[in-house]
C-alpha cells in the first residue's frame, strides 16, 4: 500500500472511531449525570412500578445502559475493522 | 456444627482452593508475571476485572453506605460512579494501552511523554493511589477474620498476607487472575444468596432487583413503605434525600468514574488479553460481573434498613422491649456494630432521626451486609458464605494493587529508569522481591494503620482521576501534547486535590490542622473533598495544554507512536 493510502485508512478509522464515541459518550452522560443527577426531580413524578423512575435510573437503569454502551461500542468497532480490513489475527 | 465451625470449614475449602491454584500458576518469564502472558480469555479477564475492581468496601460497606449514611438516593453516587467508568475505560484508555503491548502503566507515560521524569511522577501517582488503597482492604481482612472466625485482628491479617503472598509470589500476574476468577464466584454466590432469600421474604419476588420495586405483604411497595417509616421517624425520605447538592452529586459521580477510568490496577487487567478488540468486550464483561452485584446492593440497602426499622418498631408507636431483642441483635452488639442506650428508661428501644432522643446509638453501615443472613433467619452455611465472600473481595482486590505496586517498583523503576541493563531472570527475581516486600509493606500498614487510613479509599479516586487519567487521556488522543504539559499537569492536578482534602480534612489527616475546618460552608461551590477529583482533573487538563503550546511539539517517533496505538494491527507491514 502507497503510504498516502495508508494515511487516509488510519483518518477514516480514526474518524469513525471518534464519531462512535461521541454518540455513546452522550448516551452515557444523558442516563448517567443527566437522568440520576440532574434531571432527577421532574423524572421521579413518573412511576415505574414500584420504582420512582429518576431513582430507578441512579440505582439501577444507569448501569444497566452503560453495559449496552460498551457491547455496541465493541461490535461497532470489529464491524468497522472488518470493513476497513483491520482485525486482529490475535498474537 | 456450630456457626464457628461451619465458617472454618467454607474459609478453609476457599483458601485450599487458592493454594491449589497457586501451586498449578506459577510464572516462568516477566511477561507471564506482569500480564499472565497476554493469553487470557476476555470473559475470564471480566471476571478477574470485577474481582479485582469489588474490594472489601464494595462487598461489606456499600450496601450500608447507601441504606445509612446517605439514605438511599444520595448512595447513588457509588453505584454510578464506580461502574460508569467502565465505559469510559473500554472507549478511552483500555484498547490504545493494550495496543501499546507493554507491562506498566507509568511505562506508557514514560515513553509517550519521552522522559524519565514522566514516568517516576508517574510511579509516584501509581503509588499513592495504591498504597491507600491497599491500606483499606488489610484492615478488611483482620476484621472479617476476627468477627467471624472469632481470632484477634492480627491473626486474621497475618493468615490473609500467607494466602496472598503464596500465589502474588509465586505467579505474579497469571496466579492472580486464576485466583480472582475463583474468588469472584465465591465472592458473587456469596453476596446474592443472601439477596435472594430477603427479597423473598419481604415481596415474595427472588430477584432482588425487581423486589426493591414490588409491593410487600401488605400491599404497599416496599419503597413507599421504606419512605413513609423514614418521615415517621424524622428522617429524610429514602428515594429523593440528595447528598450535599446537586453539584456536588454530579461531582462525586463524576470523580468516581474519572478515577476509575485511571487506577493501574484495573488498567493493567486489560493488558492480560490477547486483541484490541478482546480488551473492549472484555470490558463489557467485567461491567456484567461487577453489575451483578451493583444492581444487587441498593435492593439489599433498602430492604436491610426496613427489616431493621420493623424490627425495632413492629407497628407505629410500638417499641421493641430490650429483654425481647432477638439473638442476633445481642450477637452484632459485642462486636461494637450496634450499640443501645435506654435514655428514657422505659425499657424499650427508639429509634429516631433526632439525636437527643434516638436510643440506637450505634449503628455500622457494615451491619446492612454481615448481619443480614442473621436478621433474615438464614442457615449457619449462608453466614459462613458471607465470611468467605468478604475475605475474596479483600484478598483480590489486594492481590492487583500489589502487583500494580509492586511491577512499578521492578519494572518501571528498576528495567526502565535505574537499572537497564539486568537481564530477563535478574528483573524477574527482582519482581518477585518486589511483590514480597509489598505484601510486608502492606501488612505492616494493616497492623499499623496510619492515622489517615480511614478517608483514603475515596480518595485514591480523587487521586487517579486528578493525576493519572488526563495524563493516559491526552497522550492518546493528542499528539501535540508535550512532555512539560504532561509533568506540570500530573503534578497540580494532584497538588489541587491534595491541598483541598487536606485543608478540610488536616495535613496528612491529623486532626486539627485543617485551616478552612471540615465544614460545609467553607466547601468551594459546596463540593465536598472527596468528589473534588474531577476539579483537580480540569486543573490538570488545563494547565498541561496551556503548556503545551508554550513548547516545542513531541519528536516525531512519539507521534509515530500515538498513530500506531489508535490502530489495532501493525500498518507498517502494508
Amino acid at each position: 500500500m502507497q503510504p498516502e493510502e495508508l494515511e487516509a485508512l488510519r483518518e477514516t478509522y480514526w474518524r469513525e472511531n471518534r464519531r462512535w464515541m461521541l454518540i455513546l459518550g452522550t448516551v452515557w452522560f444523558l442516563v448517567s449525570l443527566g437522568c440520576g443527577v440532574l434531571w432527577v426531580e421532574p423524572l421521579n413524578d413518573f412511576q415505574l412500578g414500584g420504582f420512582k423512575l429518576g431513582f430507578w435510573f441512579a440505582q439501577q437503569g444507569a448501569i444497566y445502559v452503560f453495559i449496552i454502551l460498551i457491547f455496541v461500542y465493541a461490535r461497532l468497532m470489529a464491524r468497522l475493522e472488518k470493513r476497513l480490513s483491520l482485525e486482529e489475527l490475535g498474537e | 456444627m456450630t456457626l464457628t465451625e461451619t465458617t472454618y470449614w467454607v474459609v478453609g475449602a476457599t483458601f485450599a482452593v487458592y493454594i491449589l491454584i497457586a501451586i498449578r500458576s506459577r510464572a516462568g518469564t516477566t511477561q507471564e508475571f506482569y500480564v499472565a502472558g497476554k493469553g487470557i480469555h476476555p470473559v475470564a479477564n471480566g471476571m478477574a476485572t470485577a474481582a479485582d475492581w469489588m474490594s472489601a468496601a464494595s462487598f461489606i460497606s456499600m450496601a450500608g453506605l447507601i441504606g445509612l449514611s446517605y439514605n438511599g438516593y444520595g448512595g447513588s453516587v457509588f453505584l454510578m460512579g464506580w461502574t460508569g467508568g467502565y465505559v469510559l475505560l473500554a472507549m478511552l484508555i483500555a484498547p490504545y494501552l493494550r495496543k501499546y503491548g507493554k507491562f506498566t502503566v507509568p511505562e506508557f507515560i514514560g515513553d509517550r511523554y519521552y522522559s524519565d521524569t514522566a514516568r517516576v511522577v508517574a510511579v509516584i501517582c501509581l503509588i499513592i493511589c495504591s498504597v491507600t488503597y491497599v491500606i483499606g482492604q488489610m484492615k478488611g481482612i483482620g476484621v472479617a477474620f476476627s468477627r467471624f472466625l472469632e481470632t484477634d485482628y492480627e491473626t486474621g491479617l497475618f493468615s490473609g498476607m500467607v494466602i496472598v503472598f503464596f500465589y502474588a509470589v509465586l505467579g505474579g500476574m497469571k496466579g492472580i487472575t486464576y485466583t480472582q476468577i475463583a474468588q469472584f464466584c465465591v465472592l458473587i454466590f456469596a453476596y446474592t444468596v443472601p439477596a435472594i432469600f430477603i427479597s423473598l421474604q419481604l415481596t415474595g419476588q427472588p430477584i432482588p432487583q425487581l423486589g426493591l420495586g414490588s409491593t410487600l405483604a401488605d400491599g404497599t411497595y416496599l419503597l413507599q413503605k421504606l419512605d413513609q417509616t423514614l418521615l415517621d421517624l424524622g428522617f429524610q425520605e429514602y428515594t429523593t434525600s440528595v447528598r450535599g447538592s446537586t453539584l456536588n452529586m454530579a461531582a462525586f459521580t463524576a470523580s468516581l468514574m474519572i478515577g476509575t477510568a485511571g487506577l493501574p490496577h484495573v488498567i493493567i487487567r486489560f493488558f492480560t488479553v490477547p486483541t484490541v478488540s478482546a480488551a473492549r468486550t472484555s470490558a463489557g464483561w467485567a461491567l456484567v460481573f461487577i453489575a451483578i452485584l451493583y444492581t444487587t446492593a441498593p435492593a439489599v440497602a433498602a430492604m436491610a434498613r426496613l427489616n431493621i426499622m420493623q424490627t425495632l418498631q413492629p407497628e407505629p408507636n410500638q417499641h421493641l422491649a430490650i429483654e425481647e431483642r432477638p439473638e442476633w441483635f445481642r450477637n452484632w452488639e459485642r462486636t461494637g456494630l450496634l450499640g443501645i442506650d435506654d435514655k428514657n428508661g422505659d425499657g424499650r428501644i427508639q429509634y429516631s432521626a433526632d439525636p437527643d432522643t434516638n436510643e440506637l446509638v450505634t449503628l455500622d453501615n457494615d451491619i446492612l451486609v454481615l448481619a443480614n443472613p442473621e436478621i433474615a433467619q438464614l442457615p449457619h452455611w449462608v453466614v459462613a458464605l458471607v465470611a468467605a465472600g468478604g475475605l475474596a473481595a479483600a484478598l483480590s482486590t489486594a492481590a492487583g494493587l500489589l502487583l500494580a505496586i509492586s511491577s512499578a517498583i521492578s519494572h518501571d523503576l528498576l528495567k526502565r529508569t535505574f537499572m537497564p541493563h539486568i537481564s530477563e531472570r535478574q528483573e524477574l527475581m527482582a519482581s518477585r522481591v518486589a511483590m514480597a516486600g509489598a505484601v510486608l509493606g502492606a501488612g505492616y500498614l494493616g497492623l499499623n494503620p496510619p492515622g489517615f487510613a480511614a478517608g483514603t479509599v475515596a480518595l485514591a479516586f480523587g487521586l487517579a482521576a486528578s493525576s493519572l487519567f488526563p495524563a493516559l487521556f491526552l497522550g492518546i488522543f493528542s499528539k501535540r501534547v508535550t512532555r512539560e504539559g504532561a509533568i506540570l499537569g500530573m503534578l497540580a492536578g494532584l497538588g489541587v486535590t491534595l491541598a483541598y482534602v487536606f485543608q478540610h480534612k488536616g495535613i496528612m489527616f491529623i486532626p486539627g490542622t485543617g485551616f478552612l475546618g471540615d465544614m460545609p460552608p467553607n466547601w468551594f461551590l459546596g463540593i465536598e473533598p472527596n468528589a473534588f477529583g474531577v476539579v483537580g482533573a480540569l486543573v490538570n487538563f488545563a494547565v498541561t495544554l496551556a503548556l503545551t503550546y508554550m513548547t516545542a511539539p513531541p519528536p516525531a517517533a512519539v507521534q509515530q507512536l500515538v498513530e500506531e496505538i489508535r490502530v489495532p494491527v501493525s500498518l507498517k507491514s502494508r
